[in-house]
């Protein structure tokens, strides 16, 4: 298996900067903003950007996390009905700026299974889509992100793989990973 | 994993405890989803369910139901009363006849012992039991432990009494199961003559006071006597049980702790529960049959996932 280095700590951290001027380029003062991360892996990098952003403008931002488990198109295609993580959403969508946030778009099967989801809450007025990696040429789906941490050229063999320090690991580090053929 | 053991959900004696806890954590985000404004979600899209009810059930099969609906699926009910059974149709017939319809799942309850198990042998699609006879309602163990979960934090530890007519009942058979696997220390209350002979070899206390009982738990499930399936007599009279084995208000604020109450329904008020005791803040009853469709929800996908 080879481990191909996409972003280090340092970098992370400056990507992360940047989306979080883009967001209050686009929404400035966040009155009518929400944040959704996706689960299960999209709320960490959710809360990072979160908690950079309420310091920034100096505002409390609804933040909630989103389950997208039961509204999949791969239900009994699979070997394993996925595990269904904690849906949390203590506010009301309808009529807000949803962000949406995810650590990879690939396919963009799990972002339409999303906006499906989230519709279960309100219909929000506008929906955006915020993620650190998006793999290029691999979607199954016309969807395409509005906040792109990096773009990174892939084949569909490889796997990304974001590590951050809020899931356990040592170091904020994302590696791109050849599976053994 | 997130896939249970079995195929089908017979009864709760061949599930493992790790079953039972992916079951209740699906539970859990079925219950925030029953609980939204939209409570539907799109999940069994492409699944047909046939409810085949033999024997009579409100909250059961209303239960079913609702899960299957909130789950998208297209559903089938069927009662003995209005069918082909009647011109005497055999079970395997019947349900081959409704299966040939492209049906992927099916809710049974049976008035005998071990139906939903010879369907399984016989047939490929999916078979959950929703009550075969005296033996076991899965269903309903599952909701009765997952809300005592809720209530109390966990099952493991806590000490359950079940009381009333545990000889007749599938719901106190399946629960003793689901108890056990869970670690709960599990009581049995009734007149003698309504309590099996040999369940103290399923691991459970036998007492015939009812406020021993109730002294010594921390949950009490109390149990309809079913006079439909008594063919002889097994106590003198309906008073006289109501008053050895009734519990009302008093009885329960005489106990120097809070307990908490629960029944499977439907409730013969007046003789296993007064109207007090089963409207009092002991009581979680409405909770159980709440939690009811989330639980169902839970099965119904498990199994559904798995093919």
């Amino acid at each position: 298996m080879q481990k191909k280095l996409v972003l280090d700590s340092n970098q992370l951290d400056i990507t992360l900067d940047r989306l979080c001027q883009q967001l209050i380029e686009a929404h400035s003062h966040f009155s009518d903003s929400v944040i959704l991360g996706m689960q299960p892996r999209g709320i960490f990098l959710a809360e990072l950007i979160h908690a950079k952003l309420e310091k920034l403008v100096k505002k409390k931002i609804p933040l909630g996390y989103l389950d997208t488990t039961f509204h999949r198109d791969d239900f009994r295609r699979r070997e394993i009905p996925a595990k269904a993580s904690e849906t949390r959403v203590n506010f009301m969508i309808e009529g807000k700026n949803v962000i949406l946030i995810d650590d990879v778009l690939f396919t963009g099967r799990t972002v339409r299974a999303a906006l499906d989801a989230m519709i279960a809450f309100g219909r929000p007025s506008k929906v955006e889509l915020l993620v650190l990696v998006d793999r290029k040429y691999t979607r199954d789906l016309p969807i395409s992100a509005d906040y792109v941490g990096r773009y990174v050229d892939t084949l569909e063999s490889q796997r990304v793989l974001v590590e951050l320090e809020a899931q356990g690991y040592r170091q904020n580090k994302i590696w791109l990973i050849n599976k053994d053929k | 994993m997130s896939k249970l053991s079995q195929r089908h959900l017979l009864g709760i004696k061949n599930l493992t405890r790790q079953d039972l806890e992916l079951i209740f954590e699906t539970a859990d985000n079925f219950k925030d989803v029953i609980n939204r404004p939209i409570k539907k979600v799109p999940s069994l899209r492409d699944v047909t369910i046939a409810n085949v009810f033999f024997e009579n059930s409100t909250r059961t099969r209303l239960s079913f139901e609702l899960a299957e609906k909130r789950l998208s699926a297209d559903v089938v009910n069927f009662s003995t009363s209005t069918s082909s059974v009647k011109k005497g149709e055999t079970l395997l017939d019947t349900v081959n006849n409704i299966l040939a319809m492209k049906v992927d799942m099916v809710v049974m309850r049976h008035a005998s012992v071990g139906a939903p198990h010879f369907l399984a042998k016989h047939i490929k699609a999916n078979i959950i039991n929703a009550g075969d006879g005296t033996h076991e309602h899965p269903t309903q163990a599952l909701l009765d432990t997952f809300s005592i979960r809720e209530k109390l934090g966990t099952v493991e530890g806590k000490k359950i009494a079940i009381i009333g007519d545990i000889l007749h009942s599938r719901v106190a058979l399946s629960n003793i199961f689901a108890l056990k696997k869970l670690g709960a220390e599990v009581m049995v209350c009734g007149p003698p003559t309504l309590l099996p002979k040999y369940i103290s070899s399923l691991g459970v206390m036998v007492e015939w006071d009812v406020k021993k009982a109730l002294a010594w738990c921390d949950v009490a499930n109390v149990l309809r006597i079913q006079l439909e399936r008594q063919q002889i007599k097994y106590f003198p009279s309906l008073r006289e049980y109501s008053l050895y084995y009734g519990i009302n208000k008093k009885i329960l604020d005489d106990l120097k702790k809070d307990i908490v109450l629960m029944h499977p329904g439907p409730i013969n008020r007046g003789v296993e529960l007064t109207s007090d005791a089963a409207d009092s803040h002991h009581s979680i009853i409405l909770d159980q049959v709440e939690n009811g469709v989330a639980i169902r929800m839970a099965v119904l996908y498990l199994l559904a996932g798995a093919n």
